[in-house]
């Protein structure tokens, strides 16, 4: 049926139909419910905050029959920007992401080499390894280590008993535990994309290296390290950008002591229920991401055509 | 060579920090006691009490549901975005298409939350339409990110395909579309299935962006297990956890299974 009926549309049509849909289609969703909601959250974080269902004013109003006032509220983002409070969050935020990218990154790039220079089957087993907790609830990963890291947890019955330690140590509700949190859920992410970069490595560059002369150490520092620079680019990118706006790890295994952007956001919308606050915040930590976004992609995309 | 030890014992380290605590989680779900970290004995009662838990019962309904019409838009919706991406190179707004489907993999859930709920809220206002939130403003938000996911997936299958398939079906008169539909559909199909599980798996699992956009009365699988796990660690969520886990490993095997058959 749907044959006959597109035989009798010109090829020329029904190509360019093909590809107006293919584009637009995804393309329109996302316009919707990507983007458009952004310039709403832009609005909201102009508009005052109310007691009431929505909880903010609008930015227009009629105050009689003929004249349109507006009212923009910059209040949010002076709040934001001046308060120690959210500074601090901020501040706080970037330092725990770059911190821990940079973990993942030194704990993650032996890892993927050696799954890039396994034998076949080996590289297999190890990768599947790396791919599955991709697949399980990462909610239920943090939570594992609430059992591990609390004064009475597995991990302190296991220092007690061996005598090493003679009190429980508070890791629970400390930096300590949003690190090994962060380090932990991301790890996979900063494997993945340095594997597909190291296991494209021309190994014939090393060999070369290595007839004439260079120590593995220097053969690593000099030939691999620069070529797999997209890997830990990717990687980085992956860890840090949803690093910086984590909420469930600061919540369940932070403290008071370790307020991240993502959990006061958090907070701001559902404990204080103040929108417009909440919607500032977002946008200021966009805006905060976005640079890094944009110059790791402008990175990225130099060493690939670099590459070709 | 003592560097190469260094180096098996530190790979060996992060494969430990990977899986350890996921078996201690396993482990202590099959503890009699209810202190969690005591150990009482083997039993079995925790899996038991999950079942007769209703508030548990239809979370997971909830869950099962929007992780499945998820699934199946994302795909939709990534096929044609791959499709598009890898068949026209050059397109009118190629560049912003690219960054709109690559920008939902690192944004924050706190962000995509909040500004898909205040989306939703000044439609209620404006059209009438969403009439509350649930099920449906879940879903939609849900297929905003998996299909930024299942592109990438879609993407990576469909450039390795060979071009000639589809030009050879071409040059003998199939249309466009009967192309895509004949050879195009069925040389994906390994790709498609990943995609869709790994879409159905991220519905399952997120807890942030659901909490903004849900309304009262519709509380997912991730939100029940968060306002349980607020109040400590509970030998019921050990057990879901479990049952969770061996859920996603069969899911796992199955695609895996379907991949190498291909």
């Amino acid at each position: 049926m749907i044959t006959r009926l597109m035989a009798l549309l010109p090829t020329r049509l029904s190509q360019s139909w093909g590809k107006r849909l293919g584009v637009g289609l995804p393309y329109l969703w996302l316009a919707i419910f990507f983007l458009l909601p952004f310039l709403i959250v832009l609005k909201i974080s102009l508009s005052e905050p109310v007691l009431g269902q929505p909880p903010y004013l609008p930015l227009t109003s009629w105050p009689d029959e003929t004249t349109l006032q507006f009212r923009l509220i910059l209040n949010n983002y002076a709040l934001v920007t001046e308060d120690p409070l959210y500074l601090d969050a901020f501040l706080n935020s970037l330092k725990i992401a770059l911190a821990s990218t940079v973990m993942c990154l030194l704990l993650g790039y032996p890892m993927a080499y050696t799954i890039a220079t396994a034998t076949d089957r080996w590289r297999h087993i190890l990768l599947m390894m790396i791919i599955l907790p991709f697949w399980t609830s990462f909610l239920i990963r943090v939570y594992a280590w609430i059992g591990i890291l609390k004064p009475q947890g597995i991990l302190n019955d296991l220092l007690l008993s061996l005598g090493l330690i003679a009190k429980p140590l508070a890791i629970l509700h400390t930096p300590v535990a949003v690190y090994i949190g962060i380090v932990y859920s991301y790890l996979p992410f900063m494997v993945l994309p340095l594997y597909a970069n190291l296991a494209r490595l021309d190994r014939t560059l090393l060999e070369a290296a290595a007839d004439l002369g260079a120590r593995p150490m220097k053969a690593f520092l000099r030939i691999t390290l620069p070529l797999s620079m997209p890997g830990i680019i990717a990687g980085s990118m992956l860890v840090f950008i949803p690093a910086v706006g984590e909420f469930v790890i600061p919540d369940l295994l932070g403290g008071p002591d370790s307020l991240m952007v993502g959990k006061l956001m958090w907070t701001e919308f559902f404990s204080n229920k103040d929108w417009p606050l909440a919607s500032a915040l977002a946008l200021v930590m966009l805006i905060v991401l976005v640079v890094p976004f944009v110059a790791l992609q402008r990175l990225h995309q130099r060493y690939e055509d670099h590459e070709l | 060579m003592k560097s190469r030890y260094f180096m098996i014992a530190i790979v060996a380290f992060g494969y430990a920090f990977l899986y350890v605590p996921v078996m201690l989680l396993v482990i202590y779900s099959f503890n009699e006691s209810r202190l969690v970290t005591v150990w009482g004995g083997f039993s079995t009662r925790w899996y038991g009490s999950l079942f007769s838990n209703d508030s548990l019962l239809s979370a997971a309904w909830l869950s099962l549901r929007i992780a499945m019409v998820n699934a199946t838009f994302a795909v939709m919706l990534g096929t044609l975005a791959a499709w598009s991406l890898t068949r026209f190179r050059r397109f009118r707004g190629r560049t912003s298409f690219e960054m709109l489907l690559t920008a939902p993999l690192v944004m924050p859930d706190v962000i995509i939350g909040l500004s898909l709920l205040l989306l939703f809220v000044s439609m209620e206002q404006l059209i009438g339409w969403p009439q509350g939130r649930g099920f449906a403003t879940i879903s939609i938000a849900h297929i905003t990110f998996s299909l930024a996911y299942a592109t990438v997936v879609i993407r990576g299958r469909m450039g390795q395909l060979e071009p000639s398939l589809e030009e050879a079906a071409m040059d003998l008169g199939a249309r466009p579309l009967i192309v895509f539909l004949k050879i195009t559909l069925p040389l994906l199909a390994p790709a498609l299935i990943s995609a869709w599980l790994l879409s159905f798996t991220l519905s399952l699992d997120d807890l942030v962006i659901a909490s903004f956009v849900s309304g009262p009365g519709a509380t997912t699988l991730p939100m029940w297990i968060y306002s349980s796990v607020r109040l400590g660690v509970s030998p019921e969520v050990n057990a879901l956890a479990t049952l969770m886990l061996l859920f996603v490993l069969v899911i796992v095997l199955v695609s895996g299974w379907i991949l190498k058959r291909d």
